[in-house]
């Protein structure tokens, strides 16, 4: 068995068996995250939320599912029928490989690259036409306006993402995630992790990643009040379900990767105490309720302003911020404090 | 077949299919999509050859930005392409001339080239080169910012001028109409812009 995972097919039976263990895992944990986002947001607006199907409503994912699936596919005339398919899959699928190179533990990722982060950023770049497709396939107005609109927020905050990750792999020297989280080790815990080096970082980057995943306060693309539904208006049944599910995964993956970068991975907050995949599962938790709160207590912005705040000052702060990592690191100021190649990584 | 071989044409293949398409596809959208799938099937090429960090810039700068661009401009362009289309004959030959010298070109150039020794071909097992000691992002870094440091900047220089000259060239100041001063409209007092007034029932100001 041993010498049978050491042979080339071996090798590909193995990663496809991990593979699907890792998307089943997820699929669940999403049902159960898009309850938590909708109870969330209901306790805000003082509702009960979901709370028919199954205890506590804790199906109702499962019944979303269900109804979504067994709905009837509505294709517009005169849409592109290919693109208009391809759209949503790309939408999904792309938000799905980009997990493959997240590690929960010390070596747990399934791909260990070099590039990782580089790879998690191209993938999340590459997002966008799922977006512009769906809205260009449509031959609707509201669709392409809502795909422009989608399209443009993403390029922008992605530079912003982009500069905030350069400060970070300045710091630790390395692209790959497992190095970037042992570079966050120390005798302190909490206060070893790189949050504390890239303090104001860590709020372009939520904010960023709000924005570039679609997540109210910034979820223009959708604008039911001006778009109806922006990109996804002719979309039914099971390729809006893509669209969706696609959106959610992209959001948990951010929570990850603000996990990872910011926040020390599955590094465990207290010296002394074990460090483990638990850590990494509960701090994803605590972002994605962040993440929950912030679209129920946030009114929407204003296009324009948007864009303004996007290129006029997340660019300009965060370019400084990496010649100023840049310089701190390079002169080791604070001895290992931005520098964390030398203690690690 | 090994594993590399069935791997590189996995690439290949659609990275030829998706180039032929993009010239004979009839949408101009259509275009583009194929050609971002060619551009996508030479990223993974570029990961075979071990160059991961190369492939990984494709991906980002090429398809994640260059292409988003083209497919903005062509969805939004209001171009006759059939008309485009029907001019094709009258160039044919000469796109065709220019096509023979390339590939004449492309002949000379590559019927002399001959691989040194150590040099890895697709043969073998994929990953980053051995022997150089450090991966291909530290190599590239230390050609780039400390070898040929002085023509680096100067390529950054020379896109700086390009980036100035195009907003320059594009940007046109008109007076006829209204903008909005962001800061003076964070800057405004409540108290001297708004005036609340009592009103009584039944009577109007």
């Amino acid at each position: 068995m041993a010498e049978f995972l050491q042979t080339n097919l071996g090798i590909v039976v193995l990663v496809t068996a991990q593979i699907l263990l890792f998307v089943t895992i997820l699929f669940v944990t999403l049902a159960f995250l898009m309850y938590a986002d909708r109870k969330v947001w209901a306790a805000v607006q003082m509702r009960r939320g979901p709370n028919v199907v199954g205890v506590f409503g804790l199906l109702q994912s499962f019944a979303d599912f269900l109804k979504y699936i067994a709905k009837e596919i509505v294709v517009p005339s005169g849409a592109d029928k290919v693109v208009f398919f391809l759209a949503p899959m790309i939408s999904f699928v792309l938000a799905l490989i980009a997990w493959v190179v997240i590690p929960f533990g010390d070596g747990w990722a399934i791909a260990n690259l070099n590039v990782a982060i580089l790879y998690v950023f191209a993938m999340s770049s590459l997002e966008v036409y799922g977006v512009i497709m769906g809205g260009w396939a449509s031959n609707s107005k509201y669709p392409f306006l809502g795909a422009l609109r989608s399209a443009a927020q993403m390029i922008s905050y992605e530079v912003s993402i982009g500069l905030i990750i350069i400060g970070v792999i300045i710091s630790t020297g390395s692209m790959n995630f497992t190095d970037i989280v042992r570079a966050q080790d120390g005798s302190f815990g909490f206060f070893n992790w790189y949050w504390l080096p890239h303090f104001p970082m860590v709020f372009l980057f939520f904010i960023s990643a709000l924005a570039e995943t679609n997540r109210p306060p910034f979820d223009l693309p959708e604008a039911e009040s001006e778009l109806v539904a922006g990109y996804q208006v002719e979309y039914s049944s099971t390729p809006f379900l893509l669209y969706m599910m696609g959106e959610l995964i992209a959001i948990v993956l951010m929570c990850a990767l603000i996990t990872l970068l910011f926040f020390g991975g599955w590094l465990s907050p207290i010296p002394g105490l074990p460090d483990g995949v638990l850590w990494m599962i509960g701090k994803m938790c605590f972002f994605f309720f962040i993440f929950a709160m912030v679209k129920a207590i946030v009114p929407r912005y204003r296009y324009d302003q948007l864009m303004r705040i996007g290129w006029k000052v997340f660019l300009p702060m965060s370019l400084g911020w990496v010649v100023f990592i840049a310089f701190m690191a390079k002169f080791e100021i604070l001895g290992s404090f931005w520098a964390r190649w030398a203690i690690g990584g | 077949m090994s594993v590399y071989d069935f791997t590189f044409f996995l690439f290949a293949i659609p990275l030829i299919v998706g180039g032929m398409f993009t010239v004979i596809s009839r949408s101009p959208v259509h275009s583009v999509l194929w050609m971002i799938l060619s551009f996508l099937s030479g990223a993974g090429l570029m990961v075979l050859l071990g160059a991961e960090f190369v492939a990984m810039l494709l991906l980002i700068v090429y398809i994640g930005a260059v292409m988003v661009l083209f497919l903005f401009v062509v969805m939004m362009l209001d171009v006759d392409f059939a008309e485009l289309r029907a001019e094709m004959a009258r160039f044919l030959p000469l796109a065709a001339l220019i096509g023979l010298v390339l590939l004449m070109q492309l002949a000379m150039a590559f019927g002399t080239w001959e691989i040194g020794g150590g040099v890895h071909m697709l043969d073998s097992p994929m990953g980053t080169p051995e022997g150089a000691g450090t991966h291909n992002t530290a190599a590239l870094g230390l050609v780039l910012f400390d070898k040929y440091f002085l023509l680096f900047q100067l390529a950054g220089l020379i896109l700086l001028v390009a980036m100035i000259g195009a907003i320059v060239l594009t940007m046109r100041h008109r007076r006829d109409i209204k903008r909005q001063d962001i800061l003076t409209q964070m800057y405004r007092d409540p108290a001297k812009s708004m005036e609340l007034k009592d009103i009584k029932p039944g009577q109007g100001l």
